[in-house]
């Protein structure tokens, strides 16, 4: 920034303050290539959340232009991954609670009012994600044209349409079945993590034009594992993805704890229990 | 995808700081978008998107990471009339051109085959009413 242009306060995340928080966010550049700076309640103590924050153009980040913006899916990948560099970057470092993408606020000062006002949230937030990691697992059904191709000679004197239908419509229950399989084995592989982690959310599969390539996603959760108990998690959910057969297992993470940062909307306390948080 | 991480990260997979752009470098944009757009904390801003964009936002991108027939199911099909995601975001102007010679290899085909088209010479000019076999 040049000082004379104004700008707005864009914020990554919170984090919690450590020692060297600063150094490392003096080393990362953030959406629109602006500098890092660490913006805290003055005199907050070790552990206490901070913003990190960059100074952004405003002509280049108000209301009218964001929305023309988002339409870009260009913009948006360099955006989101710029803003995920530096959410990943202090995650590495410190606990931190990552914000939606373009959070925004006029200047420094009514970002840090904002940050006093949910400063107990996000103290308490911080301390339950602590020493945890987002972990992902998705799971895809692989191609199953090997098992059953149409049989040929062995159907029984039929009529050639009937033999071809007969066969079509065993392929297809075969299909079927695959699928269905895919579908359980997935399942089992998702009961085994849970077993390691202190709460899991379910997030709808993917099967858009990013994601197409990869085969049919039957499976896409996160989970929040304790760090003591991650290699244990990977290991097992290795070992059990290569006993499976007619999916495709993908661990994806470490991840900061996005899909974690709220905490649930409603006392769902029984499918996502973040029991046994240390604090 | 995460394979060289595992070695090099060791036991403590989040904490080793040199090595932490790794993974965002090699995360699909799938699972990027669909953390960083859909996931985190909402704080209210000073600057908002009419909240009307954002719901349309949140559409589009969950038609670019989940399920375009799906949300043909639901009858949402105007990202086939909006030029952003029609042509620059499913990412190939060749798919859009396919796109559209197809329906007009069906109009064509469409006019030869129907027996009790009109006799008028200018109906295979019209692009009307694409993909809908019965349309007029």
């Amino acid at each position: 920034m040049t000082g004379t242009e104004p700008t707005l306060t864009y914020v990554y995340a919170v984090a919690a303050r450590t020692p060297g928080l600063g150094e490392v966010l003096a080393r990362l550049t953030g959406v629109a290539a602006t500098p890092l700076t660490l913006l805290a309640a003055p005199g907050s103590a070790e552990g206490a959340p901070a913003f990190a924050v960059s100074q952004v153009p405003a002509a280049d980040w108000n209301a009218t232009a964001l929305k023309a913006h988002f339409e870009d899916i260009t913009w948006l990948e360099q955006t989101a991954r710029a803003h995920h560099q530096v959410v990943e970057a202090l995650a590495a470092h410190t606990t931190v609670l990552p914000l939606r993408l373009a959070t925004l606020y006029e200047d420094p000062d009514r970002a840090l009012t904002a940050l006093r006002e949910q400063y107990e949230q996000f103290t308490d937030r911080l301390a339950l994600l602590t020493g945890h990691t987002e972990y992902g697992i998705k799971a895809f059904i692989t191609a199953d044209a090997d098992s059953d191709p149409l049989p040929t000679g062995t159907v029984p004197a039929v009529s050639p349409g009937k033999a071809y239908l007969r066969a079509r419509k065993a392929q297809q229950h075969a299909h079927e079945e695959h699928h269905q399989a895919a579908v359980r084995a997935a399942q089992q592989l998702a009961a085994t993590a849970a077993r390691y982690a202190a709460a899991y959310v379910r997030h709808p599969a993917q099967s858009g034009p990013l994601a197409r390539d990869q085969g049919e996603n039957i499976l896409n959760d996160a989970y929040l594992v304790p760090d003591e108990h991650a290699d244990a998690f990977r290991a097992d959910i290795e070992q059990a993805a290569a006993a499976l057969t007619g999916v495709r297992v993908e661990i994806t993470g470490p991840w900061a704890p996005y899909s974690f940062a709220t905490p649930p909307a409603q006392p769902a306390e029984t499918g996502t229990g973040a029991r046994g948080a240390p604090t | 995808m995460t394979d060289p991480l595992d070695t090099r990260l060791g036991p403590l997979p989040s904490r080793a700081t040199p090595l932490s752009y790794a993974p965002s470098s090699s995360a699909s944009l799938a699972d990027i978008l669909e953390r960083v757009l859909d996931k985190g904390i909402v704080i209210a801003g000073d600057i908002r998107i009419n909240l009307l964009d954002i719901e349309l936002l949140t559409i589009k991108l969950r038609i670019l990471i989940a399920s375009v027939d799906k949300a043909k199911e639901m009858g949402i099909d105007w990202w086939e009339h909006d030029p952003s995601l029609s042509s620059r975001h499913t990412g190939d102007p060749l798919v859009e051109e396919n796109r559209r010679l197809r329906e007009e290899l069906e109009a064509l085909r469409r006019d030869r085959l129907e027996p009790d088209a009109p006799p008028e010479r200018e109906q295979p000019r019209r692009r009307a009413a694409p993909s809908k076999r019965n349309a007029p």
